[in-house]
């Protein structure tokens, strides 16, 4: 009803011509700004990509805006094998792989629980989780680093990523409970009819219908753990195990006016969750308005 | 009759026995993520307040104990903190507003028939896929006083030797300088977050209010800025919680200087434990942090309760 009345009162006012052309304008404005607006805003990109393929002795010569003398790809290759970023970005991997299974696993245990079952304390567990994950992670520095040191765990991978999964928890399941009580009890409750054991709803029902907001969640876990910095430099201490985070902060100390090596550097640390956004966008976003817009 | 009694008795006791029986499914399902989440989470959170009463520096193995010395010395005799606390306000006073605006701004033109929009959106917020690291090297370098993007651009502008800024090198801008990086990595985040929200709208109801005449920012104002509030909430907290964090960019850019000059709690606590062995005085910041947080979690779940009771 209303989209039969409302067309002719918009476009009334549109036929004449004073407003086409001033609709005209102000949607001409309105592309400039924003596109002068997004050049600016990508400042950092350029500068970027325009330091990674020179050297530092011509940047320093004949200025930043000067016509490069000679374009190479030496920073890359230097940053990579000299640089050790091969070596710090396959620790990221090391960390994040397991930290992501365990927490994704972990959680959908605790969320199946507090999705599904009536139970005293089910509200105060849950408010539990989501108190933790809005902490400051100054008040865990301490006792961690203290329990990570006691439980022997101190500059070992296994330290590091137990703090990752026993954190995330926090988020995890304030995900999956919240997506978990959407699904239809009724498909829960006909398999609980037919005899299946929960062990089994759990795993063979619940986990198959829970899988989008599992891959939203990886995905979002996944740059959150890999750009991880803080915990790496508490819990972590020897240069072969640290990240590639920790590592690109080690190399700002050792090669303080080398740029375009450093630059170079930190676009080989970010290749891996550039491509997990460009294949996974979708899941990216997804998992972004899932655990703030529920 | 004698067969139909006893049944309906052993009926009644087994129904009986079920009610006072707890179902231990949920808690088994719950027994391992939990526990892990006490030791390594809600434990330590308690146990930060007991080093915060002691003078432990992180080798001993019984801290000592010295009541509120470490807090009084915080509040009384350390600059310091009084620096890094304004800096946290600055920085949330920021934070809060400047990706908000120009996050809801961008979501406003973006959900409009805008040709390319989608490749304007992957523009903004990309910047959140790279680790504060990265951004912190990234911007160290455009800000670098000689050769940086900045100050070469400027210079090409005319501008003299003596009259470009120092940026993270000059004490009062260090601190705008972080926020500026931190607030590049955010708006994208808001953007979307309110594209999501932009989306959820019933597009009838903004026909029936321009039908009732409303239109531009009257529209804007009255109809979807209230609808989006639930959004505006969740900014907001997110944007408090991040600022409260803010440590990666400080610890990578400046490491709080020159001369304290951009030191925010997170960092000047990190830098009194890990790097001056203070710990105790370290967990009395992370206390002072943790109190100013609590406010704002608190409001958070107090919010999330009175929506998991409607349902």
């Amino acid at each position: 009803m209303t989209t039969t009345v409302a067309p002719p009162e918009l476009t009334i006012p549109d036929e004449t011509p004073g407003i086409v052309i001033r609709n005209r304008i102000a949607k001409a404005l309105t592309y400039t700004g924003l596109i002068l607006f997004t050049l600016i805003w990508l400042m950092p990109v350029y500068s970027t990509l325009l330091t990674s393929i020179r050297t530092m002795d011509d940047i320093r010569i004949h200025g930043f805006w000067s016509i490069p003398s000679a374009i190479t790809f030496d920073n890359f290759a230097r940053a990579w094998t000299e640089a050790r970023v091969a070596r710090y970005a396959a620790n990221s991997f090391i960390i994040t792989l397991p930290s992501l299974a365990g927490m994704l696993f972990l959680s959908s245990l605790s969320s199946y629980a507090l999705a599904r079952f009536q139970f005293p304390g089910n509200r105060a567990i849950y408010f539990t989780f989501v108190g933790g994950m809005l902490l400051p992670f100054q008040v865990l520095m301490l006792p961690v680093f203290r329990l990570t040191n006691f439980l022997g765990l101190y500059d070992t991978y296994a330290g590091i990523i137990a703090f990752h999964i026993a954190f995330q928890l926090g988020f995890c399941t304030f995900v999956l409970r919240n997506f978990m009580r959407g699904v239809p009890g009724e498909i829960l409750e006909a398999a609980r009819v037919d005899g299946c054991n929960e062990l089994r709803i759990y795993w063979q029902i619940m986990m198959p219908l829970t899988k989008p907001a599992l891959a939203a969640l990886a995905t979002l876990e996944f740059t959150w753990i890999f750009n991880d910095y803080l915990w790496a430099i508490v819990l972590l201490q020897r240069d072969s195990l640290k990240p590639v985070t920790a590592g690109l902060a080690t190399l700002m100390g050792q090669y303080v006016t080398d740029w375009p090596l450093l630059v170079a550097g930190s676009l080989l640390a970010t290749l891996p969750t550039i491509l997990v956004f460009i294949f996974l966008q979708r899941y990216f976003i997804a998992g972004l308005t899932l655990g703030s817009t529920k | 009759m004698a067969v139909n009694t006893t049944t309906s008795i052993a009926a009644k006791s087994a129904q009986r026995a079920r009610r006072r029986r707890i179902n231990w499914v949920p808690y088994a399902f719950l027994a391992v993520p939990l526990l892990i989440y006490f030791v390594w989470v809600i434990g330590p959170t308690f146990y930060t307040f007991y080093l915060s009463v002691t003078d432990w520096d992180g080798v001993s193995r019984n801290p000592g104990y010295v009541g509120f010395a470490n807090f009084q010395r915080l509040l009384n005799d350390d600059p310091v903190f009084w620096i890094a606390l304004k800096n946290n306000l600055t920085w949330l006073g920021i934070f809060i507003t400047l990706p908000l605006l120009l996050g809801l701004s961008l979501a406003m033109i973006l959900n409009g028939q805008i040709r390319g929009d989608r490749a304007f959106k992957v523009s903004f917020y990309s910047p959140m896929v790279l680790s504060f690291v990265v951004i912190g090297l990234i911007f160290a370098w455009l800000y670098h006083p000689r050769s940086g993007l900045i100050n070469s651009t400027l210079r090409a502008l005319g501008v003299g030797p003596r009259d470009l800024p120092g940026w993270l090198a000059d004490p009062n801008l260090a601190i705008y300088c972080i926020i500026a990086a931190a607030a590049w990595r955010q708006v994208g985040y808001v953007m979307l977050l309110y594209l999501a929200g932009l989306k959820n709208i019933d597009p009838s109801l903004l026909d029936a209010a321009q039908v009732d005449g409303a239109n531009g920012w009257n529209l804007f104002r009255r109809i979807i800025f209230p609808l989006l509030m639930p959004v505006t909430v969740i900014v907001v907290v997110i944007s408090v919680i991040d600022s409260l964090r803010a440590f990666d960019l400080v610890f990578i850019m400046t490491r709080g200087g020159p001369a304290n000059a951009s030191q925010v709690l997170a960092n000047f606590m990190y830098i009194e434990a890990f790097n001056n062995y203070n710990m105790g005085y370290g967990a009395a910041i992370a206390v002072v942090l943790f109190l100013i947080s609590l406010a704002f979690i608190i409001t958070y779940l107090y919010r999330m309760l009175q929506e998991e009771l409607e349902i």
